[in-house]
Protein backbone atom coordinates (compact mmCIF):
# COMPACT_ATOMS: atom_id res chain seq x y z
CA UNK A 1 0.00 0.00 0.00
CA UNK A 2 1.20 3.30 -0.68
CA UNK A 3 2.35 5.76 2.15
CA UNK A 4 0.26 8.42 2.04
CA UNK A 5 1.21 12.11 1.33
CA UNK A 6 0.53 14.79 3.41
CA UNK A 7 1.34 17.32 0.45
CA UNK A 8 -0.53 17.29 -2.61
CA UNK A 9 2.81 17.88 -5.26
CA UNK A 10 -0.31 19.63 -7.71
CA UNK A 11 -1.65 22.08 -5.11
CA UNK A 12 1.74 23.32 -4.01
CA UNK A 13 1.78 26.93 -4.30
CA UNK A 14 5.40 26.75 -5.85
CA UNK A 15 6.48 29.81 -4.59
CA UNK A 16 10.19 28.93 -5.28
CA UNK A 17 9.00 28.84 -8.95
CA UNK A 18 7.16 31.82 -8.68
CA UNK A 19 10.11 33.78 -6.98
CA UNK A 20 12.99 32.40 -9.43
CA UNK A 21 10.80 34.14 -12.26
CA UNK A 22 10.76 37.21 -10.21
CA UNK A 23 14.20 37.69 -10.07
CA UNK A 24 16.16 35.49 -12.82
CA UNK A 25 19.47 36.51 -12.03
CA UNK A 26 19.40 36.52 -8.03
CA UNK A 27 18.52 32.66 -8.14
CA UNK A 28 20.90 30.19 -8.00
CA UNK A 29 19.12 27.13 -7.67
CA UNK A 30 15.17 25.90 -6.73
CA UNK A 31 14.24 22.40 -5.38
CA UNK A 32 11.30 21.39 -3.42
CA UNK A 33 10.60 18.22 -1.89
CA UNK A 34 7.45 16.89 0.65
CA UNK A 35 6.15 20.21 0.42
CA UNK A 36 9.97 22.12 1.47
CA UNK A 37 10.15 24.78 -1.25
CA UNK A 38 13.51 26.39 -1.44
CA UNK A 39 15.44 28.76 -3.21
CA UNK A 40 19.39 29.37 -3.16
CA UNK A 41 20.19 33.04 -4.03
CA UNK A 42 23.44 35.36 -4.26
CA UNK A 43 23.89 37.11 -1.42
CA UNK A 44 23.90 40.55 -3.49
CA UNK A 45 19.63 39.64 -4.06
CA UNK A 46 19.28 38.75 -0.48
CA UNK A 47 17.46 41.49 0.56
CA UNK A 48 15.40 42.10 -2.69
CA UNK A 49 14.01 38.31 -2.22
CA UNK A 50 13.25 38.69 1.31
CA UNK A 51 11.55 41.89 0.97
CA UNK A 52 9.92 40.77 -2.08
CA UNK A 53 8.99 37.46 -0.03
CA UNK A 54 7.38 39.55 2.99
CA UNK A 55 5.11 42.20 0.82
CA UNK A 56 4.44 40.31 -2.30
CA UNK A 57 0.27 39.58 -2.37
CA UNK A 58 0.96 35.93 -2.99
CA UNK A 59 3.73 35.12 -0.81
CA UNK A 60 3.04 38.02 2.47
CA UNK A 61 5.73 36.40 4.34
CA UNK A 62 5.00 37.74 7.92
CA UNK A 63 6.96 35.33 10.32
CA UNK A 64 10.98 34.75 10.21
CA UNK A 65 10.49 31.26 11.81
CA UNK A 66 14.41 30.26 11.92
CA UNK A 67 17.49 31.82 10.60
CA UNK A 68 20.93 30.05 10.79
CA UNK A 69 24.00 28.76 8.85
CA UNK A 70 26.00 25.35 8.46
CA UNK A 71 29.32 25.09 8.29
CA UNK A 72 30.33 22.68 5.57
CA UNK A 73 34.07 22.19 5.67
CA UNK A 74 33.85 19.00 5.94
CA UNK A 75 31.29 17.94 3.29
CA UNK A 76 34.26 20.12 0.67
CA UNK A 77 31.69 22.89 0.24
CA UNK A 78 33.06 26.17 -1.81
CA UNK A 79 31.43 28.41 -0.83
CA UNK A 80 32.39 26.99 2.75
CA UNK A 81 29.02 28.40 4.65
CA UNK A 82 25.54 28.72 3.60
CA UNK A 83 22.99 31.27 5.76
CA UNK A 84 19.71 29.36 5.82
CA UNK A 85 16.01 31.33 6.61
CA UNK A 86 12.88 29.63 6.89
CA UNK A 87 9.48 32.21 6.58
CA UNK A 88 5.97 31.48 7.06
CA UNK A 89 3.05 33.35 6.51
CA UNK A 90 -0.02 33.49 8.81
CA UNK A 91 -2.21 34.90 6.35
CA UNK A 92 -1.54 31.99 3.59
CA UNK A 93 -0.61 29.18 5.60
CA UNK A 94 2.33 28.09 3.62
CA UNK A 95 6.00 28.21 4.15
CA UNK A 96 9.38 29.24 1.98
CA UNK A 97 13.43 28.21 2.75
CA UNK A 98 15.91 30.75 1.46
CA UNK A 99 19.71 30.19 1.37
CA UNK A 100 22.61 31.40 0.41
CA UNK A 101 26.15 30.78 0.11
CA UNK A 102 28.73 32.33 1.99
CA UNK A 103 32.14 32.24 1.75
CA UNK A 104 34.80 32.04 4.68
CA UNK A 105 37.20 34.91 3.62
CA UNK A 106 34.05 37.59 3.21
CA UNK A 107 31.75 36.06 5.67
CA UNK A 108 29.07 39.09 5.78
CA UNK A 109 25.58 38.83 4.88
CA UNK A 110 23.30 41.58 4.82
CA UNK A 111 20.78 42.14 7.81
CA UNK A 112 17.35 41.22 7.80
CA UNK A 113 16.50 43.11 11.00
CA UNK A 114 14.87 46.04 9.31
CA UNK A 115 12.50 43.72 7.89
CA UNK A 116 11.58 41.34 10.79
CA UNK A 117 12.70 42.22 13.76
CA UNK A 118 12.93 38.72 14.79
CA UNK A 119 16.00 38.59 12.76
CA UNK A 120 18.32 40.50 15.69
CA UNK A 121 18.57 37.40 18.21
CA UNK A 122 19.13 34.69 15.25
CA UNK A 123 21.28 36.79 13.41
CA UNK A 124 23.68 37.38 16.75
CA UNK A 125 23.47 33.48 17.74
CA UNK A 126 25.09 33.29 13.99
CA UNK A 127 27.61 35.50 14.40
CA UNK A 128 28.34 33.45 17.72
CA UNK A 129 28.32 29.89 16.35
CA UNK A 130 30.04 30.89 12.91
CA UNK A 131 31.40 33.72 13.14
CA UNK A 132 29.60 34.97 9.90
CA UNK A 133 28.64 38.65 10.46
CA UNK A 134 25.62 40.61 9.29
CA UNK A 135 25.67 43.97 7.80
CA UNK A 136 23.35 46.76 8.98
CA UNK A 137 23.21 44.78 12.18
CA UNK A 138 22.04 47.49 15.26
CA UNK A 139 24.11 45.35 18.21
CA UNK A 140 25.73 42.28 16.76
CA UNK A 141 27.77 40.86 20.21
CA UNK A 142 27.17 37.63 20.72
CA UNK A 143 24.22 36.13 21.83
CA UNK A 144 25.01 32.95 23.85
CA UNK A 145 28.64 32.67 24.74
CA UNK A 146 30.22 34.94 26.80
CA UNK A 147 32.30 38.30 25.96
CA UNK A 148 35.39 36.80 26.75
CA UNK A 149 35.28 33.28 24.32
CA UNK A 150 37.59 33.14 21.46
CA UNK A 151 36.29 31.72 18.04
CA UNK A 152 33.02 30.54 17.00
CA UNK A 153 32.54 26.96 18.23
CA UNK A 154 29.85 25.28 15.56
CA UNK A 155 32.05 25.93 13.02
CA UNK A 156 33.78 22.77 12.21
CA UNK A 157 37.69 23.74 12.65
CA UNK A 158 36.96 24.67 16.46
CA UNK A 159 37.80 21.23 18.37
CA UNK A 160 34.87 19.66 20.12
CA UNK A 161 36.51 19.31 23.53
CA UNK A 162 38.45 22.75 23.58
CA UNK A 163 37.08 24.95 26.62
CA UNK A 164 37.54 28.48 27.36
CA UNK A 165 36.23 28.49 31.18
CA UNK A 166 35.90 31.98 32.79
CA UNK A 167 36.48 30.19 36.49
CA UNK A 168 38.40 27.16 37.20
CA UNK A 169 40.99 24.68 35.57
CA UNK A 170 41.58 25.45 32.12
CA UNK A 171 40.44 21.87 30.81
CA UNK B 1 24.26 10.86 71.39
CA UNK B 2 22.86 9.07 73.46
CA UNK B 3 18.90 9.70 74.45
CA UNK B 4 18.79 6.77 76.87
CA UNK B 5 15.97 5.78 79.89
CA UNK B 6 16.91 9.01 81.67
CA UNK B 7 15.89 11.21 79.86
CA UNK B 8 12.69 10.63 80.83
CA UNK B 9 13.42 12.58 84.09
CA UNK B 10 13.45 16.09 81.57
CA UNK B 11 16.84 16.02 81.04
CA UNK B 12 19.08 13.99 78.70
CA UNK B 13 22.96 14.12 78.60
CA UNK B 14 24.89 14.57 75.43
CA UNK B 15 27.61 16.49 74.02
CA UNK B 16 28.09 19.67 73.01
CA UNK B 17 29.31 18.59 69.63
CA UNK B 18 26.69 15.85 68.80
CA UNK B 19 23.82 18.27 69.91
CA UNK B 20 24.40 20.74 67.57
CA UNK B 21 24.95 18.42 65.01
CA UNK B 22 21.78 16.94 65.88
CA UNK B 23 20.29 20.35 65.33
CA UNK B 24 21.81 21.23 62.21
CA UNK B 25 20.95 18.04 59.97
CA UNK B 26 17.30 18.34 60.87
CA UNK B 27 16.98 22.39 59.84
CA UNK B 28 18.86 21.87 56.63
CA UNK B 29 17.48 25.68 54.72
CA UNK B 30 18.19 24.81 51.23
CA UNK B 31 19.18 27.15 48.32
CA UNK B 32 18.38 25.25 45.34
CA UNK B 33 20.51 26.37 42.26
CA UNK B 34 17.99 24.67 39.70
CA UNK B 35 19.09 25.15 35.72
CA UNK B 36 18.02 22.68 34.12
CA UNK B 37 15.76 19.52 33.51
CA UNK B 38 16.35 18.06 37.27
CA UNK B 39 14.85 20.65 39.11
CA UNK B 40 11.66 18.92 37.95
CA UNK B 41 12.95 15.35 40.06
CA UNK B 42 13.67 18.17 42.56
CA UNK B 43 10.31 19.58 42.76
CA UNK B 44 8.96 16.10 42.85
CA UNK B 45 11.49 15.36 45.81
CA UNK B 46 10.32 18.15 47.80
CA UNK B 47 6.13 17.95 46.96
CA UNK B 48 4.01 15.93 49.45
CA UNK B 49 4.65 12.17 47.61
CA UNK B 50 8.59 11.97 48.96
CA UNK B 51 8.25 14.97 51.50
CA UNK B 52 11.48 16.25 51.69
CA UNK B 53 10.38 17.95 55.16
CA UNK B 54 10.05 14.61 56.48
CA UNK B 55 14.26 14.92 56.90
CA UNK B 56 13.73 18.59 57.67
CA UNK B 57 14.98 20.09 54.97
CA UNK B 58 11.43 21.24 53.86
CA UNK B 59 12.22 25.09 53.84
CA UNK B 60 14.22 26.20 50.64
CA UNK B 61 15.42 29.81 51.16
CA UNK B 62 15.80 32.08 48.41
CA UNK B 63 18.68 33.65 49.51
CA UNK B 64 22.07 32.60 49.48
CA UNK B 65 23.10 34.60 53.42
CA UNK B 66 20.08 32.68 54.70
CA UNK B 67 20.92 29.19 53.89
CA UNK B 68 22.96 26.07 55.02
CA UNK B 69 23.23 23.70 52.03
CA UNK B 70 23.35 25.16 48.30
CA UNK B 71 21.74 22.42 45.76
CA UNK B 72 23.17 22.37 42.44
CA UNK B 73 20.57 21.35 40.18
CA UNK B 74 21.38 20.78 36.49
CA UNK B 75 23.52 21.83 33.81
CA UNK B 76 26.52 24.61 34.94
CA UNK B 77 27.79 26.38 32.19
CA UNK B 78 30.49 28.00 32.14
CA UNK B 79 29.22 31.46 31.41
CA UNK B 80 27.55 30.57 34.54
CA UNK B 81 30.67 29.44 36.62
CA UNK B 82 30.73 32.55 37.66
CA UNK B 83 27.48 33.22 39.30
CA UNK B 84 27.62 29.74 41.28
CA UNK B 85 31.12 30.50 42.55
CA UNK B 86 29.63 34.09 43.55
CA UNK B 87 26.52 32.62 45.27
CA UNK B 88 28.68 30.38 47.20
CA UNK B 89 30.89 33.05 48.27
CA UNK B 90 27.79 34.73 49.74
CA UNK B 91 26.67 31.77 51.30
CA UNK B 92 27.51 31.90 55.86
CA UNK B 93 29.16 29.44 57.68
CA UNK B 94 28.44 26.45 57.59
CA UNK B 95 27.73 25.64 54.63
CA UNK B 96 27.50 22.26 52.23
CA UNK B 97 26.66 21.58 49.01
CA UNK B 98 25.12 18.95 47.28
CA UNK B 99 25.81 17.84 43.62
CA UNK B 100 22.23 17.09 42.07
CA UNK B 101 22.66 15.02 38.87
CA UNK B 102 24.71 14.10 36.64
CA UNK B 103 26.10 17.22 35.08
CA UNK B 104 26.45 18.86 37.94
CA UNK B 105 28.54 15.91 39.36
CA UNK B 106 30.93 14.94 35.69
CA UNK B 107 29.07 17.34 33.27
CA UNK B 108 27.32 14.16 32.30
CA UNK B 109 26.99 13.60 28.45
CA UNK B 110 27.72 17.47 27.77
CA UNK B 111 31.65 17.00 26.97
CA UNK B 112 31.80 20.36 24.83
CA UNK B 113 32.80 23.52 24.30
CA UNK B 114 29.83 25.24 26.84
CA UNK B 115 29.60 22.83 30.34
CA UNK B 116 31.62 22.65 33.32
CA UNK B 117 32.86 19.59 33.92
CA UNK B 118 31.94 18.99 36.96
CA UNK B 119 31.25 21.63 39.52
CA UNK B 120 33.56 20.80 41.95
CA UNK B 121 36.16 22.32 39.62
CA UNK B 122 35.02 25.70 40.60
CA UNK B 123 33.11 24.96 44.50
CA UNK B 124 34.08 22.13 46.68
CA UNK B 125 31.39 19.44 46.95
CA UNK B 126 29.93 17.41 49.90
CA UNK B 127 27.25 15.12 48.29
CA UNK B 128 27.17 13.71 44.84
CA UNK B 129 23.78 12.27 44.00
CA UNK B 130 24.30 10.90 40.30
CA UNK B 131 21.57 10.29 38.01
CA UNK B 132 20.00 11.82 34.64
CA UNK B 133 17.86 12.85 36.56
CA UNK B 134 18.16 11.03 39.89
CA UNK B 135 14.50 9.62 41.50
CA UNK B 136 13.76 11.39 44.34
CA UNK B 137 14.74 7.93 46.21
CA UNK B 138 17.80 8.65 45.30
CA UNK B 139 17.72 12.12 46.42
CA UNK B 140 16.55 11.61 49.73
CA UNK B 141 19.31 9.08 50.17
CA UNK B 142 21.85 11.68 49.19
CA UNK B 143 20.12 14.09 51.85
CA UNK B 144 20.59 11.14 54.34
CA UNK B 145 24.59 10.57 53.37
CA UNK B 146 24.39 14.55 54.20
CA UNK B 147 23.03 14.39 57.41
CA UNK B 148 25.26 11.63 58.20
CA UNK B 149 28.08 13.93 56.92
CA UNK B 150 26.81 16.74 59.10
CA UNK B 151 26.41 14.96 62.20
CA UNK B 152 29.68 13.52 62.34
CA UNK B 153 31.74 16.37 61.67
CA UNK B 154 33.45 18.43 63.78
CA UNK B 155 30.54 21.15 64.60
CA UNK B 156 32.35 25.66 64.41
CA UNK B 157 30.33 27.49 66.45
Amino acid sequence: MPVPCLFDQNKMPNLHEQLKAKLPEGVLEIHAQHGDETVVLRRANWIDAALFIREDPAFRMNVLMDLTAVDGRDLKWKPRFEVVAHFYSTEHNHRLRLKTPVDEKDAVVPTLTNLWPSANWFEREVWDMFGIRFDGHPDLRRLLMYTEFKGHPLRKDYLWNKRQPLIGPKN
Amino acid sequence: MEMTEKATGGYLTSRLNDMIGWARKYSIFQYPFVTACCGMEYMSTACSHYDVDRFGAGLPRFSPRQSDVLFVVGTISHKMAPVLKQIYDQMADPKWVVAFGVCTCTGGFYDNYATVQGIDTVIPVDVYIPGCPPRPENVLDGLIKLQEKIQGQKQEV
